[in-house]
């Protein structure tokens, strides 16, 4: 049967995940937007950056968190003098790093699909007295459709999955910040392989799930 | 009322440079080759294309050198090459997208005309994928107009249809212009569509407008740096005087005299436009009366240019008010010895009536 701290664990990562998701669909689409339409010469650069993430790895990642994050980073000064305290080894914390080190597995579908608009519809929506804003949410947002789906499941997925950065930050205090796979690798660890199976089972079965609903929305949705 | 647009734009390989007066009514031809930037002009005057300049519609500013109305703030009507339509939307919420966009108040063109001006009502539900090419291009002309624009800007709108397409939109562009008192710019490379539908005419080439003015006058200029081939002729306005039932032949009045053509079944008094086209007419010295031209008109030699061959001239008559342009060799206007107000004959081998 499966244990009052590894349901914690698995209510928590959903939480995690979820938050993250939708925290990455905000910030992600208006830097998608202008990664795919800007001219600037800073568009390269800031994609770097914002891909980053891909090569890093995630204890490379998870260590600067902690030390912007951490009571000596500017990041720590500045939530500590909002009262805030420090983040490291807390839920708000580990939301902060998965945001950061999922970022690109939302930002690039978005720019993808963006691109892939071209400008025609834009440019037709203008002559038909559609405003930027009001074109972005009835032209761009419907069209670009799939791209959001793709990305909120690659993005949901990453954040489930995600370790060394978790490690790093958020530690692993039961209840707090131990997610699923930390709890996994701490059954692992204590030779527990049942709990560790029904651990492992349930997010296996959870990302299929996921993943084949969100895919078969997708295609729907490309077919209308 | 008038469109008064100045605009130069330097790209790489290209610039624009026109300064334009265009009459706030009827159909204006913007013609010229691919990459005369006709359709750059167009855009620059719909704000899609950032030119300095100025453009005045109706003595309202568009855009000055301080001033730049965005695209969407300006009561135009844009009909693209492709449709354009938007693909997540049916029909009928590609019509309604513009039109509520434009305060009640300001809306003269009501759903029910432009669905029936452009024959489109059976189409309405369905989703643009489900369209044909010339479907979709009269939804995307009906959505267009559904904004009550005060100027049409039409680029190309046939020119990615194929013949049939074509035939099936151009009578519904006819009505437009017959209908609605929405001044058009019609950009096209083909002289068919313009000799069919504008009133107005502006040449392009280059970047430059080379001529500009009422078509029937400007296709008769054979001074012009473009030449235009087998294209070369003239559009005359007129109605139909007589109708010959024995013979199916119908006779055209125009300022000036007169030319039988296939009756198509038009009544007495209907405004036709006909197309002479210069290869099509010859000169000769005396009426033949052992031929089977059928019209030949007297007329008065005003004027002969060099046309895009050496051996070929373009000689420019004029019929009563009117002027015709006939295309001969060289060697033929000099056996004649023709030169200007010499009186002569034009045999006209063939007259297209078109619409």
């Amino acid at each position: 049967m499966i244990e009052a701290a590894d349901l914690t664990a698995v209510r928590l990562t959903i939480e995690l995940a979820g938050l993250v998701t939708i925290l990455l669909l905000l910030i992600g689409t208006p830097i998608a937007w202008w990664l795919a339409r800007t001219p600037s010469r800073w568009k390269g650069p800031i994609g770097a950056v914002v891909s980053l993430p891909l090569v890093l790895p995630p204890a490379v990642l998870g260590f600067y968190l902690l030390v912007l994050m951490g009571p000596n980073g500017p990041l720590g000064a500045l939530t500590q003098s909002l009262g805030l305290g420090l983040l490291p080894f807390t839920f708000p914390g580990l939301v902060v790093a998965s945001v950061i080190y999922s970022m690109p597995f939302v930002v690039q579908p978005l720019q993808n699909a963006f691109e892939a608009i071209g400008e025609r519809p834009l440019e037709a929506a203008a002559t038909l007295r559609a405003s930027p804003l009001d074109t972005f949410f009835t032209v761009v947002i419907p069209l670009a459709k799939p791209g959001f789906l793709t990305a909120a499941i690659l993005g949901f997925a990453h954040t489930v999955g995600e370790f060394g950065v978790v490690l790093m930050i958020g530690g692993n205090i039961p209840g707090k910040t131990q997610v699923v796979s930390m709890a996994i690798y701490n059954h692992v660890e204590a030779m527990e392989y049942g709990n560790a199976h029904l651990l492992s089972g349930i997010l296996l079965v959870f990302s299929f799930v996921v993943l084949l609903s969100l895919y078969t929305l997708n295609r729907s949705g490309k077919q209308s | 009322m008038s469109i008064e647009a100045r605009f130069k734009l330097d790209y790489p390989g290209f610039s624009l440079d026109v300064d334009l007066a265009i009459p706030g009514h009827g159909v204006t031809a913007i013609f010229g080759q691919s990459g005369s930037g006709k359709t750059t002009l167009l855009r620059c005057i719909a704000g899609l294309e950032r030119a300095s300049g100025s453009l005045k519609i109706e003595s309202q500013s568009w855009q000055d050198a301080n001033y730049f109305m965005p695209v969407h703030q300006r009561p135009l009507g844009y009909v693209f090459q492709e449709a354009s339509l938007f693909p997540h939307m049916s029909a009928r919420r590609n019509l309604e997208y513009g039109m509520k966009r434009v305060a009640a108040a300001d809306r003269r063109v009501a759903m029910d005309q432009a669905i029936e001006l452009l024959g489109i009502d059976h189409l309405l539900d369905r989703l643009p994928g489900h369209l044909s090419g010339g479907e979709r291009q009269r939804v995307a002309i009906a959505r267009a107009l559904l904004t009550s624009p005060r100027l049409l800007l039409m680029d190309e709108p046939l020119a990615a249809l194929d013949l049939a397409r074509k035939n099936e939109i151009l009578p519904y562009l006819e009505r437009l212009h017959d209908e609605l008192e929405i001044p058009v710019l019609y950009v096209s490379h083909a002289p068919d569509e313009v000799a069919r539908l504008a009133d107005h005419i502006v040449v392009m080439d280059a970047g430059r407008a080379v001529a500009q003015g009422p078509l029937t006058e400007t296709l008769a200029r054979i001074d012009l740096p473009i030449k235009l081939g087998e294209d070369t002729g003239v559009v005359l306005d007129g109605r139909i005087a007589e109708r010959d039932e024995n013979w199916h032949l119908a006779r055209v009045e125009f300022d000036g005299g007169s030319v039988w053509v296939r009756d198509s079944g038009h009544a007495l008094g209907h405004h036709v436009r006909v197309r002479i086209l210069a290869r099509d007419v010859s000169i000769a010295l005396e009426p033949q009366h052992d031929s089977s031209i059928l019209n030949t008109l007297p007329a008065e030699v005003i004027e002969i240019a060099d046309d895009a061959h050496p051996a070929l001239a373009l000689v420019k008559l004029r019929v009563g008010k009117s002027a015709v342009v006939a295309r001969l060799t060289h060697r033929s206007a000099r056996g004649l010895d023709l030169s200007p107000g010499a009186k002569v004959f034009a045999q006209i081998k063939a007259v297209a009536l078109i619409g």
